[in-house]
């Protein structure tokens, strides 16, 4: 005897409204970035201490500002993901956890958006 | 049944209770597990240095030089050794948790030679960042 609607047990979503879709996106920014970064890391660590002109002059290649943009986005996807998983492992305090939960959420989607768009007005102003 | 004359969890009968951590011998598929995780959080914030890096190269040439500064110090090379090392191996450990999800070596012997595998690639694939760094 099951309290689910028939549609409710098709869809496979308990009472925590969400299935697979975390492990998932986990699995697929995971892929993403394994293939974006050899493409990001080996510019990277050549742009690195580096003076400003020649680091700006770099990221105005199309193909490194969008490999950049890219793995930022997909980088601070991952990390709120990660860190999620880790914060609801380890911190029990009701207010604290959720406090952290709301603070990895906004601030990666912070930090993801600022990096990208930043990649951005190097490739299209400075 | 001392489960259930004490009244707690009934349910569970006369199962062994899980090996506690702090008397269960390190293996490397604990330790490894347990890396991919302290690197995972130790990778956030390389994440954020990296993100201050270019947010700072957009907004000018004193605010990108401030943060080349820090990362160019004794201090700033440290952290980024530590990050490379870590971010290579969350990067060649994950592909085998990849594998893993994939179905493919769970076998005991198997799950020992991808670790020491991901260990040697993350080792080498860190020394070539550092050479590709320093050659340029």
């Amino acid at each position: 005897m099951t309290m689910l609607t028939p549609r409710a047990r098709v869809r496979g979503l308990g009472s925590a409204k969400g299935g697979t879709e975390h492990w998932w996106t986990q699995r697929l920014s995971a892929i993403s970035l394994a293939v974006l970064a050899p493409f990001f890391f080996i510019p990277f660590a050549i742009a690195l201490g580096k003076p400003w002109v020649e680091v700006v002059s770099m990221y105005k290649h199309p193909f490194n500002a969008i490999v950049a943009a890219l793995f930022m986005l997909a980088v601070f996807h991952h990390m709120r993901l990660g860190l999620q998983v880790v914060i609801e492992d380890y911190i029990h305090a009701p207010a604290l956890r959720t406090g952290l939960l709301i603070a990895v959420k906004l601030g990666t989607l912070l930090l993801g958006f600022a990096a990208a768009f930043s990649i951005a007005m190097i490739a299209f102003t400075v | 049944m001392s489960n259930v004359e004490t009244g707690a969890d009934v349910g569970r009968g006369n199962r062994p209770l899980s090996p506690h951590l702090q008397v269960y011998k390190p293996q490397i598929t604990s330790v490894m597990s347990a890396f991919h995780r302290i690197t995972g959080v130790g990778n956030s914030i390389g994440a954020v240095l990296v993100a201050w890096w270019f947010i700072a190269a957009a907004t000018g040439e004193g605010a990108f030089d401030f943060i080349n500064g820090l990362l160019t110090s004794w201090l700033g090379h440290l952290v980024l050794l530590g990050f490379t090392f870590s971010l290579c191996y969350h990067l060649c450990n994950g592909i085998r948790h990849l594998l893993w999800d994939a179905g493919y070596g769970f076998e005991l012997d198997q799950v020992k030679t991808t670790g020491i595998m991901a260990i040697v690639a993350a080792g080498l694939m860190a020394l070539g960042l550092f050479i590709v760094g320093w050659a340029n």
